[in-house]
């Protein structure tokens, strides 16, 4: 368990980026989406502790915060896996068969967009619109995005991403 | 900076252009197919050929044709190449030596070239959106100029009314108006928002304009905040985008730099700060009063108009909230003048719209057309068509909030009040190709489906509506559907329409109602038989 009264004394360094970002805004409740941003960049993923350490210092009320963070789509409140794999579901993806892609990724891994692997190897997303939608379908594997996609090129690119070293806990 | 001196930068960088300028475009669509690799492949054959002197290659924003892509064009000589890979690449360098090229050469007298007009897009695929120096020398920041010097707000706010520029978020409100109520409202405090939340799924026009000429839209932006009295400004994007930041990013440090942005700009009494927001991912956050709540760093749920922006906005002060395109065509309407602008177009929807020509149709892309121009001219001629062995059904404009316009009605011109008067809308510039193939009722759903997930879940006909309607749908959809579900479908449609608070909900049964009207027979096909 992490010190949740001031992580900013733990050993963490991350915290202090995540402060650094609050202190630009001069800690104003505003700059909340803002740093849960940062939050998900130097963490990974929003936790209780991160939710109350920038409620806390925004002085804004924890119910706020976990209604923000748990509005928008973008921010993650579970780890996620070593490797993603974002499947855009933009109109022109889905006409050219970006579903026939989510479901066979679904088959061969047997998790459903959302969630991860239980090795915690991948995480399967899917996106709103990337704004590729020429290249449509495109797939974001760790980043990267990837255009014309076909359910057999992307089990092979999830293959090849597995398995990889376990990160150590 | 001065007047002289940001003429000085013009004639510096013109007189240090090549004899031969190789461009290749570097936006999200043609990066991800290995454009970084064909940048450096191409750099490295001008070495290797000691051509250095003579030959520079460029980095540029969207070129259009991203279907096509990766991109490489030359000039002198108007050559578009296609396809491009790290390995072709060189032979295009090659070609100055009497070489030939390997990649496939497009045709520039093409019709998705020839009938496009560019005043959005004139700067796209031509300058490095990263240097400020390309954008000042195609004629940036002048507009900014004689704005400051050569005008008075209120003779801006009149160019811009003159124009007849409307809204290019979609709903096309007049901007001019909005500009003047911004410039009337009283308060000393006032804010600019730029709306780059593009959230029409199947749509890429304005995250292309911020990748591809970031100072067009913060140009526009400045100009508005000197013509309501503002100073300071929000730019709101897509968390999806993160070219598009990063290089507004890099667009606001250099402006700043060059004392284009920030606090006396051209040494003039007039200051203006721009901050970047980024989106979190939702799709309300489009609508204006849904964004200025994220912007505050709350849920992005909207609220009841009026109070206006315009009136009561960000942190209750007096907002003008325009989106990306709107912004980015404000600086060539004071450079080239309100009549200019007005000449293009259509009585009531005058200037160009960039639309994104995606689905399926053979030329995918982005596309910036002269309003009035028919569906048929944009689908066939400058789309190219149907795909091989296909025929094209419909076309959907407007994404979620849209409708499908079948290919019987291709002669519509496209307008605000045309596309309106068929049960669609003009929307961001969504503009998806839809073939035999494609089956309207799961198009249908599939829209239906975005909008449940996307409901800010405020009111309730918007929150527990889509998501009935979903549910008929999938009922229709795994042919358990009877004749009074189709008819309980329209009831509901219509109850939603009416009853949301705000754009999102008012416009999501658009999918569903214009497939109804269209496409019935696909619908009655899926009902059960009458027993």
């Amino acid at each position: 368990m992490k010190d949740t009264t001031n992580p900013l004394a733990s050993e963490d360094k991350r915290w202090k980026i995540v402060d650094a970002k609050m202190r630009r805004y001069a800690y104003q409740p505003h700059a909340l989406i803002e740093t849960l941003h940062t939050v998900q960049e130097t963490f990974g993923f929003l936790d209780e502790d991160a939710l109350r350490f920038v409620a806390s210092s925004l002085h804004v009320p924890l119910s706020k915060v976990y209604g923000v963070a748990t509005f928008y789509n973008f921010f993650k409140l579970k780890p996620q896996g070593e490797h993603t794999c974002v499947v855009c579901m933009g109109t022109a993806c889905y006409v050219k068969g970006a579903n026939k892609i989510v479901k066979a990724i679904e088959e061969h891994t047997g998790i459903k967009p959302g969630e991860t692997t239980p090795d915690r190897q991948l995480s399967l997303l899917t996106a709103r619109c990337i704004g590729a939608c020429s290249i449509a379908p495109a797939v974001i594997y760790d980043g990267q995005v990837a255009s014309r996609q076909t359910p057999e090129a992307a089990l092979e690119k999830i293959q090849n991403m597995e398995p990889q070293e376990t990160a150590a806990l | 900076m001065t007047l002289d001196e940001l003429n000085a930068i013009t004639q510096k960088e013109k007189a240090g252009r090549k004899e031969t300028c190789v461009r290749t475009c570097m936006s999200t669509g043609c990066m991800s197919s290995g454009a970084g690799e064909i940048k450096k492949a191409l750099d490295k054959e001008v070495a290797e050929k000691g051509l250095v002197g003579k030959v520079e290659v460029r980095r540029v924003g969207c070129m259009g044709l991203c279907g096509g892509g990766p991109l490489v064009t030359v000039e002198p000589g108007n050559k578009i190449y296609q396809h491009v890979t790290p390995e072709t690449a060189p032979s295009i360098i090659d070609t100055f030596l009497g070489g030939e090229a390997i990649p496939k050469e497009g045709d520039p007298n093409s019709p998705f070239y020839t009938r496009q007009t560019s005043v959005v897009r004139a700067n796209a695929g031509r300058i490095d959106p990263e240097r400020i120096e390309d954008y000042i020398e195609a004629g940036g920041y002048q507009a900014l100029h004689r704005a400051l010097y050569e005008m008075n707000p209120h003779q801006i706010v009149e160019a811009v009314n003159k124009s007849g520029l409307r809204g290019r978020g979609g709903a096309g409100f007049p901007t001019g108006i909005k500009w003047a109520t911004v410039a009337k409202a009283p308060g000393d405090l006032k804010y600019i928002v730029c709306n780059g939340d593009e959230g029409d799924p199947g749509a890429f026009m304005d995250s292309s304009i911020l990748e591809s000429s970031p100072h067009s839209v913060l140009e526009g932006m400045a100009i508005a905040a000197f013509a309501v009295g503002a100073s300071e400004g929000f730019l709101y994007v897509r968390a999806e985008y993160p070219l598009a930041i990063s290089r507004l990013q890099t667009a606001i440090r250099q402006a700043k730099a060059k004392g284009l942005l920030g606090s006396h700009i051209f040494e003039s009494t007039f200051s203006f700060n721009v901050e970047i927001r980024i989106g979190a991912g939702a799709f309300v956050c489009g609508e204006e009063t849904a964004l200025m709540a994220s912007i505050e760093g709350g849920r992005g749920q909207p609220r009841p108009r009026p109070p206006f922006p315009a009136e009561k906005g960000l942190w209750g002060k007096p907002t003008l909230i325009n989106n990306v395109e709107t912004f980015a065509n404000i600086a060539p309407i004071i450079e080239h003048g309100a009549d200019w602008y007005a000449s293009k177009g259509t009585e009531k929807s005058k200037g160009t719209k960039v639309f994104s020509l995606t689905g399926n149709v053979r030329n995918n892309g982005l596309i910036e057309v002269p309003m009035g121009i028919t569906i048929r001219e944009i689908v066939e001629d400058l789309g190219g068509g149907a795909t091989e062995g296909r025929t094209i059904k419909a076309v959907q404009t407007g994404g979620p909030s849209g409708g499908c316009i079948p290919a019987s009605l291709f002669d519509t011109a496209v307008d605000y009040n045309s596309l309106m008067a068929v049960g669609s809308i003009m929307g961001s510039g969504g503009m998806v190709v839809l073939d035999d193939h494609t089956n309207m009722v799961e198009l249908a759903k599939f829209y239906m489906e975005f909008c449940v997930e996307e409901s800010c879940g405020k009111c309730i006909p918007c929150r527990a509506g889509t998501v009935q309607i979903a549910h008929l749908l999938t009922k229709i959809l795994e042919r358990k559907g009877t004749p009074a579900d189709v008819e309980q479908l329209e009831e509901l449609c219509e109850m939603v329409k009416n009853t949301s608070l705000c754009g999102l909900g008012q416009t999501a049964p658009n999918p569903v109602l214009s497939t109804l009207r269209y496409f019935r027979n696909e619908y009655l096909a899926l009902l059960q038989e009458e027993k």
